[in-house]
């Protein structure tokens, strides 16, 4: 069992890693490292809505410190776009500290309300905040991600190709530390507490203390995530913030099936192709409408999601 | 002085839709138990129905916030009988999540219908301010107060006075035993909803023509009616008929006193200062409806 699901994996890293070679457009490896980037924030927000149950809807706020902080370091003071980058998961993973210690006493509805009132200050902030963030005009000018080592040419990571390998490989580590996590003392501690929180306090489990490692690797994978775009996209603006990317992170998690490791990426993948490929024949609202119906759709036919589904329909078969 | 004088009135008489909105919320949360993410698309659908019947059927302008307030009703008992009652018993993050989706469903049909353009709403009432001593408020602002405090007093009294209102009060003690003294919970479960969307509509109807109509407009509603209910305690009708107002004020102040770019940030560090330091409200102990 364990070997057939490596062999899977296998696979399925196999067949993605050989993409650049077989999908030739440049608009349908753009979209495959959307993809990648929205299975990283994908993984990000599942770590809290499906291993501890509490639903943030305030994840595009690290998104967007990822990635001004990614930007700003690069664009105001010329620093190299790695330190940029460790800088977007470092930032974020201190305000998920932060957010979490102040938060994560509450649970439900309240947390819900106070990640959105978080990302809602934030979002302000990057607006009226002109000196630091330049406000709704944003940063152009964001370097591509190069690697220069010693005795060799600069190589940069500016095609889409070699961007796509970078994003694949940000998602393979999400994916490992989303795994290892899950499997540890802390990740068994964390499902304990999803499940029944008093029963795990009565044998000694500090629910606060692991809702926190939680948070603060969530926020962390979420600013890696907001750093690759701000380098990808190579601008940033208080877009970034804008509530639509939670919304999209919520739909991907709920509909791939939260609490998986595989669920989230597949939501990512689908719900970035879906409206792609809807784009030619609808406008955006329209998708943005569907998101809506399909979202509460998935709740009442799908509660679980995709993948836990289908996975039980394969095993019965 | 006057400058003080001038942002309390102002405050007030914003505080006052607050309050209207915060009241719906609160309700739809003390009684059935439902995160009402969707609550501001009834008030932007409250002020879309007036605007469509002021302009398209060209009815009297006193008629439309009674017309907004039946066709937000209807839309929320709609709501409740296709999305809610089916999933009643499910977790309270099912539901959350549902009216998540209907929210963002909702938001962009409201786009598609209307485009993204805003609108504004014609109104009788003449634009030059009345100057009262030290104080002007236009005759539009005093008309939204009144109604609001007229709606609140009116939803106050269903809740207190009728039949309908006891048998509300009494599922929202103890379902169960309701339920045994032949109270219809499902009944009870679609007039509430009706009830808080048609509350967020009526705000909708009566701050449509103060600011302007656009389809993203029930977000910031939204925003309003949860720092509202987060001030008065979850479930609580006349904390969030205070709260909104102190919400008013505390806007205005803010706005007036430190920077009117952050404006909308205020609601947001309320929400964040009364959950880190009294989650229950600021008057917990009379949390119940009515």
């Amino acid at each position: 069992m364990r070997r057939a699901a490596a062999a899977r994996g296998a696979l399925v890293l196999a067949v993605a890693a050989s993409a650049p070679f077989w999908v030739w457009n440049p608009y349908h490896l753009h979209t495959l490292i959307m993809a990648g980037i929205f299975a990283v924030l994908a993984l990000s927000l599942n770590l809290l809505l499906g291993y501890t149950g509490q639903l943030s809807l305030g994840h595009a706020a690290f998104f967007g410190i990822g990635a001004y902080a990614s930007a700003l370091l690069t664009v105001k003071l010329e620093w190299s776009a790695w330190i940029g980058l460790l800088a977007a998961v470092l930032l974020p993973a201190l305000t998920g500290w932060g957010i979490g210690r102040l938060a994560l006493k509450l649970r439900g509805a309240y947390f819900v309300l106070l990640t959105i009132s978080f990302a809602g200050v934030v979002s302000l902030v990057s607006v009226n905040w002109m000196d630091l963030t330049n406000g709704p005009l944003g940063i152009p000018g964001v370097p591509a991600l190069a690697v220069a080592l010693p005795g060799l040419p600069e190589l940069s990571l500016r095609s889409k190709p070699a961007f796509f390998y970078v994003v694949l490989i940000a998602v393979v580590v999400a994916y490992v530390v989303c795994r290892r996590l899950i499997a540890s003392r802390s990740g068994r501690a964390l499902v304990a507490l999803r499940e029944n929180e008093t029963l795990a306090a009565s044998v000694g489990i500090d629910g606060t203390h692991y809702l926190v490692v939680a948070a603060v690797i969530s926020a962390g994978m979420a600013g890696a995530a907001g750093g690759l775009y701000a380098h990808y996209t190579r601008f940033v603006s208080p877009e970034v913030f804008f509530f639509t990317y939670t919304v999209t992170m919520v739909i991907m998690v709920v509909a791939g099936g939260k609490g998986t490791l595989a669920g989230p990426i597949v939501g990512a993948v689908i719900f970035t192709v879906l409206p792609e490929t809807l784009r030619a024949l609808t406008s955006w609202h329209w998708q943005m409408l569907l998101y809506g119906v399909l979202l509460i759709a998935t709740l009442f036919f799908m509660p679980r999601g995709i993948v836990p589904t289908l996975r039980d329909r394969w095993r019965r078969a | 002085m006057d400058q003080l004088l001038q942002h309390l009135l102002n405050g007030l008489l914003l505080g006052s839709t607050y309050s209207l909105l915060g009241i719906g919320l609160t309700l739809v949360f003390g009684l059935m138990n439902v995160v009402n993410f969707a609550h501001g698309e009834f008030y932007t659908l409250g002020a879309y129905a007036a605007f469509a019947v002021l302009v398209g059927l060209s009815v009297n302008f006193f008629l439309a916030l009674p017309l907004a307030i039946v066709v937000g009703g209807l839309a929320g008992a709609g709501c409740e009988w296709l999305l809610l009652r089916p999933l009643r018993g499910a977790s309270i993050d099912t539901t959350m999540l549902v009216m998540i989706g209907l929210w963002i469903a909702l938001q962009n049909g409201e786009l598609l219908a209307w485009g993204g353009v805003a609108k504004s709403v014609p109104t009788p009432f003449s634009t030059t301010p009345l100057v009262l001593g030290p104080v002007s408020v236009s005759a539009l602002r005093i008309f939204v107060f009144v109604t609001s405090i007229v709606l609140i007093v009116g939803a106050h009294l269903l809740l207190a006075r009728t039949r309908l209102g006891r048998a509300m009060r009494a599922t929202f003690q103890d379902r169960e035993t309701a339920a045994l003294m032949g109270v219809s919970i499902e009944r009870i479960h679609t007039v509430t909803f009706a009830l808080g969307a048609g509350l967020a509509a009526a705000a909708g109807a009566l701050l449509g023509p103060v600011f302007l109509l656009y389809p993203s407009m029930g977000d910031l509603a939204s925003q309003k009616a949860f720092s509202v209910v987060i001030l008065g305690g979850l479930g609580n009708f006349a904390g969030a008929a205070v709260g909104g107002v102190l919400l008013g004020v505390a806007e205005e102040l803010g706005a007036g006193y430190v920077s009117s770019g952050y404006r909308d940030a205020v609601g947001f560090v309320i929400i964040v200062a009364m959950l880190l330091v009294r989650p229950s409200g600021l008057f917990a102990r009379a949390e119940r409806v009515g």
